[in-house]
């Protein structure tokens, strides 16, 4: 029997030819670091143990230890290293002028210097320190946000705080709603 | 949220996904659980496994109902008669008018004994509207909805609070005007042969539901609820949802294992952006944001008008000082208000709705998206890109060039030629954006745990963090409002916004931000335990006092802690508030505060400790006895009875009558969907709601009740394979593949009827517009009966829309603008349409 | 009903012998396997498109799904009625997890001229890609169909059983990520005792369960049984799974006898008929 069995791993009479890769197979996040993460799909909040080389993430799967999750995860979840390598990610700043029909690229910093100039213009052109009533409101009803359930919490406290408590803005909203 | 909120005091979910494998039914409705929570669903798995019925009511059999015990076919939009004809069952129940742990548990938790005012009118008396409706305004007046005695009894005790007046009672339970019997009679009519009638459920099936409720409920059985976004998107959902908190409060089920109501989210901290809102109408904390009315225009006045006397909001000034602290510093002082001043006041709705409707009219100019794609999750979507097509400027952060990044070369009115990117002027910049494994953070899940995701490597090319966006923008504008005196540069100088930051890119140092938000002393930084520590006299900064004590004195960010068990997992991250898993667990023991019984014990009192022990932490004062009496003049928690499990409430009661909080009544009430094929059975003469906010405008017409051109209801919903406004799943192509285009479901039925097959293209339209997609004739949908006549329904997954690689017709170009009062959100669950087959002209649809 | 399987529930599965246990009543067809392994095993994106078969959109096991749900619609009866009073856990819309059976006699491996695929010390079968040379003969001698040749690399790609993972102790990518357990990972023997309970009792709850891949179902015609076996509750064609799967190789010697006896009569008959021409040419 016992002779049997170890016929199954051969061809006839040869033993199976173990090719050097098989032999040398191992699994990838063999020394890998690990960072812990949280999905960022839904709200089921499952741990994810993110393995790292030279800066590069390797793989992202369930964390054993999670109460929640228990190391499993949906396919969103089991998705997320391809989010994050997505062949059709975006990692540069695109503009597009007003009437154009053409992004153009721009530097981040040119960016961020044009938005905040917007912003300031936008907001001179529409602050209300009193209502018609005579309340002091301190408020521009010019600017918006839109977004928060996808960031993280203290990304809404950040953004709540400066756009609403430093800049006056109201309109600002989330997913909450939609 | 106010459906929790307005009869139970928070609006989160009362329990957690892991107390679920501890229920003995599970009633999963408004949710299609499995589908949308895959890794929830485990817990409903565990709990079959040990015996658990398991009930799915919904519109579709859907991958929830495949594992169900039962699945309850029930018309979109007519949730509310179901969950009142299962409270008038209930109230009816032989077993629960003999159980004495009903009649104990409603008695001591709940107001059910207490006397409403006898100016009250039932919708039931007035044929479909509450007494104090102002047909004019499309408005309530509250003031005859109030306990008995007091014009505004709950007004009349704020701060400087006068004394506390008991409210008159009946513990017999039997006086008419009792809330107990006030909620009996508004439900009488709803019975099984109106859920038949309504719903289109067979009434025993029906009753087998509610029977298997009822005998899964009592002192050693608990039933759970868990509902999503089904409910909530209802022009009633806030009542839907109040009606499953009345339910859950009836039959003793809230505050114990394996009971309670569990809100399913769909973004990964949607609760951490309510609770630290990005939201119009609060401040951290579920604080409101002040208002331009006089009742506000100073720290004292909103004080005065917003500081209940009685119960744990009693501390307000603490939580809202602390926060005025942590924003302006030390611009903030006793002298000035703390800077209240700064604190803009908000003027009107400008919820998600109305945003969109104030930039199409041009009052919004600017405009920040962050993660969320309005394009394809607005509702009346045409209308959404004509307001993103009539702003100055719009920035947009993803990970993926959204729809909202490229509407103004890509929409199908720009493919169509009907506009062209030389006609809309909006400035567009489009910033690519970190994702959780590229940055510090927490996110706060669907049970309020908050976690915190580590930061594995740095973000690629220009993609930064949204923390670090905002902290360069608020630099920024610091600078360029540098020496301006007026009243908006003020504003911001005053703001505190001095951040360390790390790393090459500059980020700012997060946990910097984390202790801000859990609060700290202002003299020398330590941080506070939690928030009972927090200080009216400037004295504490704390960004949101709910959070408070997340970062420990010591320095430690609790939402690191990662030691699970199987129980309460009490050191796995930080639920909100104070690491409470179970909210009201104070109910989870009897009023002398011993368990209900030994297979649901939770926590009780320990007389040898003088404090209540168990297994979570109590969601109550630690050491205050059961037979705990406030004395007279008593103030805040002190003023709640050692039985009262509800500490944000007034009286520390759940609620079956709910006097304030709603803005459409203080019992849940049927109305038909804004839009709907059927009229309203119980109220013909008001078949929608009288206080619905609508948007009566040429760009967003409605359907009229019955109308023949759109027979047919539509309710849309997600898939598994794909997330919200697919921006962060059209765009990845093993999750584009498994669910690659925009279909609809229908039914072999209506299928045969217009002659439709299987991966044939149809064309859904609605007054707002038209949505291309394939359809999938199933089973899965079925034709149901209401009234007699046959009522057709249609599904289509929202996700879809003309970017990436999964592309589809856009759902939300069909649904409307119009919502509930309470929580202004939108219906999108249920309205109607029609549906042909063939296709929009050629290249306007990919 | 006892099927003869779940008494008998036996393969010639070795000792040490690892595998999966796919149990339909548990899965509620996320897709989280598919995706899990891909994510693993770094595969590609299928062709694309929407098949308007349930929600299913990727078809079949392939060259690149090595995991695939399959999903069967049996909701209403013939006329039409929707059940609502359902049996426990899945049923209805049935869904299935496949994957590579990795059968206790591979027909593959045996198909297999070059010695790329082997048996491995799991006793699982792997093909090896720095040794094959897609020559396709394992292709039709699957009984299940699941080995392919992909059209990037022109070789044979299937399930491995995460044999990287395995020789470091970690679970295989798809048993992990499943949220409902529906995907179970261990040794064979283990992972049949529990199969043999778990129908056991759902078969006491009144569901039709049964153990797929045991020499009684499924593991049958000389493959001895499948490592990687499943629980379902209907018969295996509703899944488009073989109910009774033979091993290529069995027939080669009636082949071989029916060949050869081809042979003998076709020469018989040659020299028949020379006999015959001899005497017609006499005649």
């Amino acid at each position: 029997m016992q002779l049997l069995q170890g016929l199954r791993n051969h061809i006839g009479l040869v033993p199976n030819p173990v090719s050097q890769a098989t032999r040398q197979a191992r699994s990838r996040i063999r020394g890998a670091e690990v960072s812990i993460s949280v999905c960022p799909y839904c709200a089921v909040g499952c741990s994810q143990l993110v393995y790292t080389k030279d800066g590069r993430i390797l793989d992202i799967e369930g964390n054993y230890e999670s109460p929640i999750n228990g190391g499993t995860l949906c396919p969103k979840g089991a998705a997320t290293w391809q989010l994050i390598h997505s062949p059709l990610r975006e990692l540069r700043v695109k503009y597009r002028a007003p009437y154009s029909d053409h992004w153009e690229e721009r530097s981040l910093d040119w960016a961020m210097e044009r938005i905040a100039q917007l912003v300031k213009q936008t907001r001179d052109a529409t602050f209300v320190h009193r209502d018609e009533n005579g309340l002091v409101v301190n408020r521009t009803l010019g600017i918006a946000h839109l977004g928060g359930a996808t960031l993280d919490n203290e990304e809404n406290y950040l953004i709540k705080k400066l756009f609403t408590g430093g800049l006056g803005i109201v309109a600002v909203e989330n997913q909450a709603r939609i | 949220m106010p459906g929790l909120g307005a009869r139970l005091g928070r609006g989160g979910a009362t329990t957690t996904l892991a107390s679920l494998a501890e229920s003995d039914c599970i009633v999963i409705m408004g949710s299609n659980m499995a589908e949308n929570h895959p890794v929830g669903f485990r817990f409903v798995v565990k709990a079959r496994e040990r015996g658990a019925r398991i009930i799915h009511v919904d519109p579709r059999f859907s991958r929830t109902s495949a594992l169900a015990d039962l699945h309850v076919p029930i018309r979109p939009g007519s949730d509310l008669v179901f969950l009142g004809a299962l409270v008038n069952y209930v109230l009816n129940s032989e077993r629960w008018n003999s159980d004495p742990f009903f009649r104990e548990y409603v008695l001591h938790y709940t107001n059910a004994s207490v006397l409403v005012s006898p100016d009250f009118r039932d919708t039931e008396d007035l044929a479909g509207v509450f007494s104090g409706y102002d047909p004019q305004q499309h408005r309530y007046d509250p003031s005859s909805w109030q306990y008995a005695g007091r014009v505004q009894p709950l007004d009349g005790e704020r701060w400087p609070c006068r004394p506390r007046i008991e409210p008159e009672r009946d513990p017999t339970l039997q006086h008419p005007n009792c809330a107990l019997q006030v909620v009996k009679r508004h439900f009488a009519r709803y019975t099984p042969e109106l859920v038949e009638q309504a719903c289109g459920v067979p009434r025993d099936l029906f009753v087998e539901v509610a029977d298997t409720i009822l005998a899964n409920s009592g002192r050693d059985r608990t039933t759970a609820f868990c509902y999503a976004v089904a409910w909530t998107q209802h022009t009633i959902g806030t009542q839907i949802i109040s009606c499953c908190a009345l339910l859950q409060l009836l039959l003793g089920n809230i505050g114990r294992p394996g009971g309670g109501i569990l809100a399913l989210r769909g973004h990964a901290t949607i609760q951490g952006s309510t609770d630290i809102p990005t939201l119009f109408d609060l401040l951290p904390g579920y604080l409101k944001m002040p208002q331009a009315i006089p009742q506000h225009a100073t720290l004292a006045d909103y004080f005065a008008h917003e500081r209940p006397a009685t119960g744990l909001w009693y501390d307000m000034p603490k939580f809202l000082i602390s926060l005025l602290k942590a924003w302006y510093g030390d611009a903030a002082t006793p002298e000035n208000d703390f800077a209240y001043e700064f604190l803009p006041k908000i003027g009107g709705d400008y919820s998600f709705q109305s945003i969109l409707t104030m930039m199409k009219d041009g009052i919004i100019k600017g405009l920040f998206v962050m993660g969320m794609n309005p394009a394809v999750g607005g509702q009346n979507a045409r209308l959404a890109r004509q307001a993103l097509a009539n702003l100055d400027w719009l920035v947009v952060r993803d990970v993926h060039e959204i729809e909202t990044a490229s509407f103004w070369y890509d929409a199908p009115e720009v493919r169509s030629g009907e506009v062209r990117p030389q006609d809309i002027k909006t400035e567009v910049f489009f910033l690519p954006a970190a994702i959780a494994a590229e940055k510090d953070g927490t996110f706060t899940n669907t049970h309020r745990l908050v976690q915190w995701h580590d930061k594995a490597v740095d973000p690629p090319g220009d993609a930064r963090s949204e923390a670090h966006f905002v902290f360069q923008l608020g630099q920024r504008l610091k600078e360029l409002y540098a020496g301006d005196e007026s009243p908006a540069g003020r504003q911001i100088a005053a703001l505190t916004w001095d951040y360390p930051t790390v790393g090459p890119h500059q980020e700012l140092d997060l946990m910097a931000v984390a202790r801000e938000i859990s609060g700290y002393r202002v003299s020398d930084g330590r941080p506070v335990a939690g928030f009972q520590e927090l200080a009216d006299d400037g004295s504490t900064a704390c960004g949101c006092w709910i959070y408070s004590g997340i970062v420990t004195p010591e320095g430690e960010h609790r939402a690191k802690r990662r030691r699970g068990d199987d129980r309460a997992s009490l050191d796995w991250g930080f639920a909100w508030p104070a690491n409470r898993r179970i909210l009201y667990n104070r109910a989870s023991a009897d009023p002398q505060g011993r368990p209900w019984s030994e297979r649901k014990k939770w926590i009780w009192w320990d007389p040898e400790q003088q404090r209540w022990v168990g297994y979570d932490v109590p969601d109550f004062p630690a050491s205050k006895p059961p037979d705990y009496q406030p004395p007279p003049g008593a103030r805040g928690l002190e003023a709640h009875p050692g039985t009262a499990p509800f500490i944000m409430m007034l009286d520390g009661q759940g609620w079956l009558f709910v006097p304030r909080g709603l803005l459409d009544g203080p019992l849940p009430t049927h109305y038909e969907p804004w839009e709907t094929p059927v009229t309203n059975p119980l109220y013909p003469a008001q078949p929608r709601s009288p206080v619905a906010p609508v948007f009566l405008r040429p760009d967003n017409p409605y359907h009229e009740i019955g109308d023949p051109r759109y027979p047919y209801v539509i309710t849309t919903y997600r898939l598994t394979e794909h997330h919200t406004a697919g921006g962060m799943s059209r765009w990845v192509p093993w999750l584009a593949e498994l669910q690659p285009a925009g279909f609809v479901e229908l039914s072999p039925e209506l299928a045969r009827e217009l002659g439709i097959t299987t991966g044939d293209w149809v064309v859904v339209e609605t007054a707002r517009g038209c949505a291309e997609a394939r359809a999938l004739v199933t089973e899965r949908v079925q034709p149901l009966v209401i009234a007699g006549r046959t009522v057709h329904v249609i599904g289509m997954p929202w996700h879809f829309g003309f970017g990436g690689l999964a592309t589809g017709g856009i759902a939300n170009e069909l649904a409307a603008l119009v919502k509930d009062p309470n929580s202004l959100i939108h219906e999108a669950k249920s309205f109607t349409c029609t549906i042909r087959k063939g296709r929009l002209q050629e290249g306007v649809v990919r | 009903m006892n099927s003869e399987s779940t008494l008998v529930g036996r393969t010639r599965a070795r000792p040490g012998a690892f595998g999966f246990l796919t149990d339909t009543t548990l899965c509620i067809g996320c897709k989280a396997c598919e995706v899990a392994c891909k994510q693993w095993n770094q595969l590609p994106m299928d062709d694309f498109g929407f098949t308007g078969m349930s929600y299913d959109n990727t078809g079949d096991l392939g060259a690149t799904t090595w995991r695939h749900v399959a999903f069967i619609e049996r909701v209403a009866d013939r006329q039409g009625r929707r059940p609502t009073r359902l049996q426990p856990f899945q049923s209805h819309w049935l869904m299935l997890s496949d994957v590579c059976k990795h059968c206790v006699n591979a027909g593959c491996m045996e198909a297999c001229p070059t010695g790329a695929i082997i048996r491995t010390e799991f006793d699982t079968v792997v093909i090896q890609q720095d040794v094959c040379n897609g020559c396709g003969y394992c292709v039709p001698a699957c009984p299940f169909g699941v080995p392919a040749l992909s059209p990037l690399d022109g070789k044979a790609h299937k399930c491995t059983l995460c044999y990287d993972r395995l020789k470091d102790g970690l679970e295989p990518a798809c048993s992990k990520a499943c949220p409902t357990d529906a995907i179970q990972f261990g040794p064979v023997h283990a992972l049949m005792d529990r199969a043999k309970a778990r129908v056991a009792e759902l078969q006491a709850q009144g569901v039709d369960a049964r153990i797929y891949g045991d020499e009684a179902l499924g593991g049958t015609g000389g493959i001895g049984g499948l490592n990687a076996f499943f629980i379902l509750t209907a018969p295996p064609e509703v899944y488009n799974l073989p109910a009774a799967p033979e091993l290529p190789q069995r027939r080669v010697l009636p082949a071989f006898l029916t060949t050869a006896l081809a042979a003998l009569v076709l020469g018989v008959a040659t020299l028949l008929s020379f006999w015959r021409t001899k005497e017609v040419r006499h005649g």
